[in-house]
């Protein structure tokens, strides 16, 4: 084998190894990414039932109950549009509250809630997570939110960004 | 009177840099001599008239004068003294002022502690850096101004951000500047060789003190963040893989990578375009990290308050730099030879390793970052990336690097035997197989495998570094005269090399520490009534109630509790959630009690119910500090490193080395630091 | 040179260029960015009570025959109270009118907020229930509109309002809806 031979070899096993790292780092990607849909889409079915995803909204205003045992707490979050009820066990983020826009991460049971392991609200109080303004502007452009004017009238939430 | 005086300062700044930028490169290109000594002066009094404009911005923060909207935006009167000054750069406007005024630090320092450069390269290194000015002071006079008036004026600020009233959080950020900004020092001085052509040892050895010495930064700034994380964020992670802290770990990796690599370019004259190409990747980051801060393209925890049209500016400033280096890079670099060949048992081997998993490592922190925005941009969803993947990619490649790393240190240059390897190491590694063994009992490992695995690796570390220094003792006086030995190499040529040491054991106490931490820590979220006991790894919390107190400008409610180890009572701990009278959003203080093995940690939920209850946080933390402890032998080790008297050398342009040190104190790379 | 090296060489350009079409396009996808389905629409039909006087009413016919700025505001918004300053400065200049909507708060509160730090506006519609505000696809406050003399609403920003906001965005805008006549 001369000195071409051998870097080719080498060149062409480097190419190789690359590959089948990248093809690890991406399979394992798969399975560690969480989609992110919105109360709307999860009313119409779109997310998927057995893998973790993610849900965000606003938490709609009177709706944050603690459950008997002081660690699990219900709430619904709203795009305007449909809410989905989201239940947490743990303690929440200190800018966790009724109005605020949050992202929950989790699997949705065969109750139709929402049980989430991750709670996320944002470290600044006039900051909106960008997937959440985005659902609610959607809302507003598709005209579902026209639709639902009353029940949201009901629900009386408060936003702030 | 003072801001505008601190404007008018940022604008003189600016043109001087476009003088600088200019003339000093240009004399170098023609030959100029006269435009060519220009540069010191001009990195003097870039120095000079950001200190003023940084000390205009500090004067308005200090008066409280409200008629400066950053000033308006970020502090008030009630904000204790320490954090009116802090709270310079606890915005976009003013921490890009720090920015800009540590470059020009390093520029002036550069100037300073060159003396023996050649003029020429000096000139282009402070042309460069010059260049890069530019683009920073016109993105500050155009879009983020920090001695912007507002009329009418107001009676009260806003208050800074509570989560930066915290001294954790007041010097991590100059730190971390001071190591990206740095890293423009190692990219000045890559450029300046790429435009003259001349990519030899002798570069490598100019560059490299500085590159390290970013690198020390760096390190304690990413250290700094992490720690802060950990007790003000008051859920007892350390590390999130969260964008902005990805952003501050990718110049660091390829800063370390570069540190590494240098040491082939300087001692070989191998790698020599690989380490031109990583020391523009090194800052290239540093500018990316910067760009994904500000400018809201990707959602984190603590971005700035962003505004697309500054990302834009960025984001062009970007392109242009990087695009530009790239270029360069792509032109002059197919002229460069590979220089020194070396066998595959050679520590040129066991450094290329080292480099290729630290820039892999890189590539997988940039594609998790960057994912989200990926797969939006191909319309396949918008994702997250949990913190599990990085976990992964992280526990796959870093045990190839504790292998290599215990090797490498060993190895010698060029060519070596394996089986003097393997005479020099063989106990070292069977120690670390008995460790593994011991440590995979269950009593140790609570049947978790990677905590046999990680402590064999700190073990093989430590060990094969133990054999290192024997050795090289043995080489130098004796092991007889052991003690002796060490000094006089440390007050020799060795710093440099037990720097290397110090960092590498640094490295085996933060594997350690993750190790411990990341499988045995025990954490538990309680609901707890006054009065009540609840115990975790054998520490007994008494909660005694949650009573209001005020702050200087915040109501705290303020929990107590009594921690006992069997009978005896080891501490009290008062954990507090905290309300800033300046408004915005509740922080929670976590309440540790630290130790050298292990932390208690207890943070505030909320409160539940009427009868005083809270949901709580309770954590019990082995090993945690060695994380911290672990970054900061490697920075000591830097630091170590850069005082070798081999860098104090300001050195001639020689080919040939000549070994005749210029001691005293104004050629003294270490007083930069 | 050989062609080949300097292919090697050119791949972190040309990996660099992919990752900056990357983020130009991520630049773009700035959600406040986006049109709002409203702009070059007339104002929603609406009548409210005013904020000072819930006896007296205001309706879309205030907004027609001078430029307006709308803008939605609430007690509880902490980046309202940032804006407040802002509006003040603005309401000094009375060459156009300040029409609050006082969205999702409690009356009290909100008279409170203008006793305190200054009243900006001309008039101020009370909607506590979002009633009148879903109809202009607010999403959260603070939020603006630029209203023309014809009542069309003309721009939306979304956020507060600072110097630069105004100086960029809206004077310019403003200026040019006065000279039309």
């Amino acid at each position: 084998m001369n000195a071409r031979q051998k870097r080719m070899l080498l060149a062409g096993a480097g190419v190789i190894g690359v590959g089948v790292a990248a093809m690890l780092a991406l399979s394992a990607l798969q399975s560690n990414i969480a989609y992110f849909f919105s109360p709307s889409q999860v009313q119409a079915g779109e997310h998927p039932t057995d893998a973790v995803f993610r849900v965000g909204g606003l938490v709609v205003a009177d709706t944050l109950k603690r459950q008997a045992d002081g660690l699990t707490v219900r709430f619904d979050v709203t795009d305007n549009a449909e809410t989905v009820p989201v239940s947490y066990t743990g303690i929440l983020p200190d800018l966790f509250g009724e109005g605020q826009g949050v992202v929950a991460k989790g699997r949705i049971g065969a109750d139709g809630v929402f049980h989430a392991d991750e709670v996320l609200a944002k470290h600044d109080a006039s900051y909106m997570p960008p997937e959440v303004a985005d659902t609610l502007k959607t809302a507003h452009a598709d005209g579902i939110v026209e639709d639902t004017a009353e029940g949201l009238k009901a629900a009386g939430q408060t936003v702030t960004r | 009177m003072v801001p505008e005086l601190g404007h008018f300062a940022l604008i003189l700044a600016l043109l001087l840099a476009i003088v600088q930028a200019v003339f000093p490169l240009a004399g170098s290109l023609s030959g100029n001599r006269p435009w060519m000594v220009m540069a010191r002066p001009l990195a003097f009094g870039q120095l000079t008239m950001l200190g003023i404009a940084f000390a205009a911005l500090v004067q308005a923060f200090v008066t409280s004068d409200f008629s400066v909207l950053y000033v308006t935006q970020h502090s008030n009167t009630v904000l204790p003294d320490i954090y009116k000054v802090s709270a310079v750069w606890g915005g976009h406007e003013g921490s890009l002022l720090l920015w800009v005024l540590f470059m020009a630090g390093w520029g002036a320092a550069v100037a300073v502690f060159s003396r023996n450069l050649p003029l020429a390269v000096l000139a282009r290194v402070i042309s460069v850096q010059g260049m890069i000015a530019i683009g920073f002071l016109l993105f500050m006079l155009t879009t983020s101004n920090p001695f912007e008036r507002m009329f009418p004026v107001p009676q009260e600020g806003r208050d800074l951000n509570p989560l930066l009233q915290d001294p954790g959080l007041a010097i991590h950020p100059p730190m971390l500047y001071m190591g990206y900004v740095g890293f423009s020092v190692a990219f000045a001085f890559a450029v300046a060789a790429l435009i003259g052509g001349r990519l030899d040892a002798a570069w490598a050895r100019w560059s490299r003190p500085w590159t390290t010495l970013s690198w020390v930064f760096l390190t304690i700034g990413i250290m700094l963040g992490s720690w802060w994380a950990y007790y003000e964020l008051g859920w007892g992670g350390w590390w999130f893989w969260d964008p902005v802290e990805n952003a501050s770990l990718m110049p660091w990796l390829v800063g370390t990578a570069l540190i590494h690599s240098l040491a082939v370019t300087e001692k070989r004259a191998a790698f020599k375009s690989w380490t031109v190409l990583l020391a523009i990747c090194a800052f290239s980051l540093s500018l990316l990290g910067t760009f994904l801060v500000r400018s809201g393209v990707l959602t984190s925890v603590h971005a700035f308050a962003t505004d697309p049209s500054r990302g834009l500016f960025i984001l062009l400033f970007l392109c242009v730099v990087v695009g530009g280096s790239l270029a360069l890079y792509a032109w002059r670099a197919p002229e460069v030879s590979d220089g020194g060949r070396f066998h595959f048992v050679s520590r040129e081997t066991s450094l290329l390793a080292n480099n290729l998993l630290f820039v892999a490592f890189t590539v997988l922190v940039l594609f998790g970052t960057l994912a989200p925005l990926i797969y939006e941009a191909f319309g396949w969803g918008k994702i997250s990336v949990g913190f599990p993947w990085f976990n992964k990619m992280f526990l796959a490649l870093a045990p190839f690097l504790a292998l290599v790393l215990g090797l490498g240190p060993a190895l010698r240059w060029k060519r070596d035997q394996p089986m003097r390897l393997v005479r020099g190491l063989w106990w070292a590694l069977a120690l670390s197989i008995l460790v593994l063994a011991l440590s995979y009992l269950p009593a140790f490992s609570g049947g978790h495998v990677w905590v046999p695995v990680g402590l064999a690796l700190a073990a093989w570390l430590t060990l094969a570094h133990i054999a290192v220094v024997r050795e090289r003792l043995r080489n130098k006086g004796g092991l007889t005269k052991r003690g002796p030995a060490l000094l006089a190499d440390l007050r020799g040529g060795g710093r440099s090399f037990y720097g290397m040491v110090v960092a590498h054991l640094g490295v085996a106490v933060l594997v350690v520490g993750i190790t411990l931490v990341s499988n045995l820590q025990q954490e538990e979220d309680v609901r707890m009534s006054p009065g009540d006991s609840h115990e975790i790894a054998g520490y007994r919390f008494e909660f005694l109630g949650v009573d209001p107190v005020p702050g200087p400008n915040y109501m705290a409610q303020r929990g107590h509790f009594k921690v006992y180890r069997g009978e005896r009572q080891i501490d009290e701990l008062y954990p507090e959630k905290r309300a800033y009278l300046g408004g915005g959003m509740p922080m929670t203080e976590a309440a540790i009690d630290p130790g050298l093995f292990r932390d208690i940690y207890v943070s505030l939920g909320e409160p539940v119910g009427d009868q005083g209850d809270w949901a709580l946080r309770l954590y019990y933390k082995p090993f945690v500090r060695w994380i911290w402890l672990g970054a900061i032998l490697m920075a000591l080790g830097g630091v170590l490193a850069v005082s070798d008297r081999r860098y104090r050398i300001a050195r001639a342009p020689a080919r040939q080395p000549v070994r005749q040190p210029v001691q005293g104190p104004a050629t003294d790379v270490t007083a930069a630091a | 040179m050989q062609p080949f090296k300097s292919v090697r060489h050119l791949a972190p350009l040309i990996v660099f260029a992919a990752l900056a079409a990357l983020l130009v396009w991520g630049l773009g996808q700035d959600p406040r960015e986006l049109p709002s389905p409203l702009i070059g629409k007339p104002v929603p039909v609406f009548t409210l009570p005013t904020l000072e006087d819930p006896s007296r009413m205001m309706s879309d016919a205030d907004l027609r025959g001078k430029v307006s700025l709308v803008n939605v505001w609430a007690s509880w918004c902490s980046s309202c109270r940032a804006e407040h300053q802002a509006l003040m400065a603005l309401s000094a200049l009375r060459d156009f009118q300040i029409v609050g909507l006082n969205w999702k708060d409690k009356a009290d509160d909100a008279r409170r907020v203008l006793a305190m730090t200054g009243n900006p506006y001309d008039l101020n519609g009370y909607d506590p229930d979002n009633r009148v505000g879903i109809h202009w696809g607010v999403y959260g406050a603070p939020e603006t509109f630029v209203v023309d003399r014809q009542g069309i609403i003309r721009l939306k920003h979304i956020g507060p309002i600072d110097r630069g906001v105004w100086q960029d965005k809206l004077e310019p805008l403003v200026a040019e809806l006065r000279a039309d006549g």
